[in-house]
């Protein structure tokens, strides 16, 4: 696979496993993630792209019982080893959930939470960080005159916006995403993935879909996860035009036929 | 088809009947005791009730400053005790602790607040005003007694209420603070207290209420001198504790005072709730 790879890699996971107790959810998987470009996963539900998403900001360490065996390999270094700072690997791989979950807090705590809790409280670079968060995401026009208000009285649409604000407000160098828009209506999600196409610039983003349409759509790259192993994966293009993979072509056509 | 809308409303009339009955019962109550309290305070004059050092009833002196400050005291006092050890321990209990550990702990923390408060006050007498008494010289019945005790009795409503609120929190609320690299202990208090703060208030309310009219447990540690008490270690009465000590002989306007003791209770629940309920509110709308 890695002869389709090209440019620079930001992430490079070899031989990765991951147990819940003693099942196996993920089965040696090895994937390059190339910077600054979208690399999407698909695959039928329970396979594990969820699962995968969490391990790469060790966010599975939470869940009692997770079990992790093989390397990731980000910015050179293995997260899981035992020096690894596990607080600014998480600013710098930051993730956006499936469900928007805006803090009940106002909507400048929310975007400036992530400064507080790392200790970056000077008020002006924090109203700077506010602007250009909430401008990356399209909602600063929106919501200039209403940054005392209560996040949860956003439309579903604003607060996942917020969401992803909330992110880049730490200035992370990934966004994980998992399902972004399995709660959005059709024209929210599509402005979601016109905000994606922007952040490409800036951003490297590995995003989880149930969206075939999606992934053709908006990413570079992709993978097929099938029980817990990664079938395949390459460029967009290729595979959705020509999988090699049987398995990858009978879930495409499946799901377009 | 009309006979679940005949069931209904059958339903509906019965639980209004019962509601009726259940809230006219508190109405006659707090009627009652206003209709035996009012006209003393009407006759002596609010001001030497509210304000009045002297409570000499057998020479017409009414004054319940000493109590109302007591009760106000030692309440202040539970709160300042239970409060920070009841969130601690409910924040301690859901956050930082394994689910078996919980699991065990919380029914035998709600277990302790079915015992009799005779049972703490006895053993308040017993080893706590001694232990005072010693340590800090004084009667050791006493102001800081009676907090003690009472904010040990308030424990386990703050913990029991804290612990549901707080689990009333989403997880993903948790998720989203550990994903941008909160600590856990970041996330429980910029995200987690804030989002279960209704219920927080809540608790505490119903704490303070415990503490503010408990009576018998204060009775048996707080010395219950009708003064003004000069410091924590001096003894001191509360507003129950005046109905309660005095009611089996008071007769005539001696126990009309008693009932307007009540009614200066009752005005200063109200006041406290409607005070927490206030500032509840406009936090959470911040
Ligand atoms: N906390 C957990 N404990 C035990 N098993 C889990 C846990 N979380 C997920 N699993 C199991 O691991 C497998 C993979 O789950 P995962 O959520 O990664 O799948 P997914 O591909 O994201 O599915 P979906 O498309 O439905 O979101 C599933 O079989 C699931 O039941
Ligand atoms: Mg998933």
């Amino acid at each position: 696979m890695a002869e389709i790879i090209g440019g620079a890699n930001i992430i490079e996971v070899k031989s990765l496993s991951v147990f819940y107790s003693q099942f196996q959810v993920l089965k040696n998987v090895n994937i390059d993630i190339q910077v600054r470009k979208i690399t999407a996963l698909i695959g039928p539900s329970g396979c594990g792209k969820s699962t995968f998403l969490r391990t790469l900001n060790r966010m599975n360490d939470l869940v009692e019982g997770a079990r992790t065996e093989g390397r990731v390999i980000f910015d050179g270094k293995n997260i899981f080893d035992d020096d690894i700072d596990l607080l600014e690997l998480r600013r710098r791989v930051g993730m956006v959930f499936q469900r928007p979950n805006p803090f009940p807090l106002s909507v400048f705590d929310n975007v400036t939470y992530g400064l507080r809790v790392h200790g970056q409280t000077d008020p002006t670079s924090m109203e700077e960080r506010l602007f250009h968060s909430l401008q990356a995401v399209n909602l600063w026009d929106e919501l200039k005159d209403r940054l005392q208000t209560n996040a949860l009285w956003l439309t579903g649409e604003q607060q996942q916006r917020l969401c992803i604000a909330r992110v880049l407000a730490v200035e992370p160098e990934v966004v994980l995403m998992d399902e972004p828009c399995s709660a959005l209506d059709p024209t929210a999600t599509a402005r979601i993935e016109d905000l994606m196409y922007q952040l490409k610039q800036k951003y490297t983003i590995i995003i989880v879909t149930h969206n075939m349409q999606q992934a053709a759509r908006v990413s570079d790259y992709t993978g097929y996860f099938l029980l817990g192993e990664l079938v395949e994966f390459g460029l967009t293009d290729q595979i959705f035009t020509s999988p090699r993979d049987r398995r990858t072509e009978d879930y495409i056509t499946g799901r377009f036929g | 088809m009309a006979r679940p809308k005949a069931n209904d409303r059958l339903i509906r009339i019965s639980l209004l009947v019962v509601a009726l009955s259940a809230i006219s019962i508190l109405a006659i109550i707090t009627i009652f005791i206003f209709e035996q309290g009012l006209p003393i305070m009407a006759k002596y004059g609010l001001k030497n009730f509210l304000l009045g050092q002297d409570w000499f009833p057998s020479e017409k002196s009414f004054g319940l400053l000493p109590m109302i400050v007591g009760s106000l005291l030692v309440t202040l006092g539970a709160l300042l005790i239970g409060v920070p050890l009841g969130l601690a321990s409910a924040i301690f209990l859901t956050e930082f602790s394994t689910r078996r550990v919980s699991r065990i702990l919380k029914p035998v923390i709600e277990l302790l607040s079915g015992i009799p408060s005779v049972v703490y006050g006895f053993l308040g007498l017993m080893f706590l005003v001694p232990f005072i008494r010693e340590t800090f010289g004084g009667p050791g019945l006493s102001v800081l007694s009676a907090s003690i005790i009472l904010g040990i009795m308030i424990l386990p409503t703050i913990i029991s209420i804290s612990i549901d609120s707080i689990r009333a929190v989403p997880d993903s609320y948790r998720e989203g603070s550990m994903a941008l690299g909160a600590t856990k202990w970041q996330t429980v208090r910029m995200v987690v207290l804030p989002a279960a703060r209704s219920g927080l208030v809540a608790g505490i309310i119903l704490g303070m209420g415990r503490a503010i009219g408990e009576t018998m447990a204060v009775i048996m540690v707080a010395g219950n001198a009708a003064d003004l008490p000069g410091s924590l270690l001096a003894p001191v009465r509360t507003l129950t504790s005046n109905i309660a000590l005095e009611m089996a002989y008071a007769s005539g306007e001696h126990r009309q005072a008693l009932f307007a003791t009540g009614v200066i209770l009752f005005v200063i629940i109200m006041i406290l709730n409607f005070l927490a309920n206030l500032t509840a509110r406009k936090q959470s709308r911040k």
